[in-house]
């Protein structure tokens, strides 16, 4: 129990998908201009990775034992047919929450964090539990540094920042900071 | 997702253009913003940063010349589905080869070989560039794109490495007492550096803007002065 604990734990703050495997970077600098928005793409790529845990779980279970160089393929096709699907239940159920995502709910499919981590996953020889936990635990880590970031940005909206920083500059000098901050967890719990 | 900002200037027409504008003008990474998740995550050594270089240019040239050939047949529906597999099948054999070759640096990289694949510079070239010319102005595009992508990772590899480990390829290179900056290694360092590089870009940028102000303000004058000179003789006449 405490395995399956140490393992969302350390996804989600220690080795932090954005801040310490540098996965998802677009989202950041695209998605982050306010931290409600940034949330929901947050909660919305959560919910992808935890279907992609058990998707790469079940290919690598009974399909690619047999073909191992075939599994980046296989992981994508997975991914991309389950982003598809989730964009049609979304479309179908709440119009709305399907407005609001807009273009960036289909780009999860295209985005490394879902990738990197049923790579991670598989590497490290997860079972279905421990992959689904660690899945949970890494999206609510990118989840919290999306909004993070969009909080931070926000309040930079009003200060006078020089014209040479605006941009991704300054967002990537934002991140290293949180990065930095999030440095203080390091070697906690077994990582 | 991606910025693709505007590029500064006109598009390349001539072949030696389109294979040398990615090296600095259009740089991928420093100035369209593109593949930074694994221009920042294999950085901290330089023979990292070759070998993730060399392998993304690689399948970037490989896949670019699949799919200028097949440019014709590739139904318009289903082509980025198709530009996926493609690039799939060429980053394969990339990793096969470089476990193979240097099974120390593959390693060293983990799973961010497998992530080349989700590099928006990759699809971005295919969709943009080789999907709609022939075969070898794609090779030329994609070949100059992948060492653009190369220069990039070793503007940010070769500080990352000397003043994070004092050593370049491995070998000390900064005197004894020199202490390392262990947070160079770390991955705030990769943060702080991108961020420093586009910080760079940004004022390259600026003062290249604020100069052709300058000079059109100029030019206005000197035109002013050339229509208003005439003028004022007649009237001393």
């Amino acid at each position: 129990m405490s395995d399956l604990f140490w393992i969302f734990a350390s996804a989600a703050i220690v080795t932090n998908f954005v801040l310490v495997y540098f996965l998802g970077l677009c989202p950041v600098i695209g998605v982050t201009n306010k931290s409600a928005t940034g949330l929901r793409l947050g909660l919305a790529t959560t919910f992808v990775m935890v279907l992609a845990s058990l998707a790469a779980w079940v290919l690598n279970t009974f399909v690619l034992a047999a073909a191992p160089f075939l599994r980046v393929i296989a992981f994508v096709v997975a991914i991309a047919s389950i982003v598809q699907i989730v964009e049609l239940f979304v479309k179908k159920t709440s119009p709305s929450l399907y407005r609001e995502l807009g273009i960036f709910l289909p780009l999860i499919a295209s985005n490394s964090q879902v990738l990197g981590m049923t790579i991670f996953q598989t590497n490290r020889g997860y079972t279905l539990l421990e992959g689904l936990m660690f899945a949970c635990g890494g999206g609510l880590g990118i989840t919290a540094v999306l909004s993070l970031v969009g909080g931070i940005r926000e309040r930079t909206d009003l200060a006078p920042i020089p014209a040479i920083a605006r941009g991704p500059a300054l967002v990537f000098m934002i991140v290293a900071t949180l990065s930095l901050a999030f440095m203080g967890f390091a070697g906690m719990g077994a990582a | 997702m991606s910025m693709i900002k505007a590029s500064s200037g006109p598009a390349p027409t001539t072949a030696a253009g389109i294979l040398t504008r990615p090296f600095w003008h259009e740089n991928p990474v420093l100035v369209q913003t593109l593949g930074l998740c694994s221009a920042l995550a294999v950085t901290n050594a330089v023979a990292n940063s070759i070998a993730m270089g060399l392998a993304t240019t690689f399948v970037l040239v490989g896949s670019a010349i699949i799919v200028s050939l097949l440019r014709k047949i590739i139904p318009h529906q289903i082509r980025i589905t198709t530009y996926i597999l493609i690039i799939a099948t060429f980053l394969a054999i990339a990793d096969m080869s470089l476990e193979a070759i240097v099974p120390d640096v593959h390693k060293a990289m983990g799973p961010y070989i497998a992530l080349i694949i989700t590099n928006c510079i990759v699809l971005g070239r295919q969709e943009a560039f080789a999907s709609r010319q022939p075969v070898p102005l794609a090779t030329l595009d994609a070949l100059g794109n992948g060492l653009g992508f190369t220069i990039a990772l070793l503007m940010m590899g070769i500080p990352r490495e000397v003043l994070g480990n004092g050593t370049f390829l491995g070998v000390h290179v900064m005197p004894r007492s020199f202490e390392p900056w262990v947070v160079m290694m770390l991955p705030p360092g990769g943060f702080f550096m991108i961020g420093l590089l586009l910080l760079g870009a940004n004022w390259r940028d600026l003062r290249k803007r604020t100069r052709a102000q300058l000079a059109e303000a100029m030019a206005a004058e000197a035109e002013a002065a050339t229509t208003e000179a005439p003028e004022r003789e007649v009237a001393v006449v």
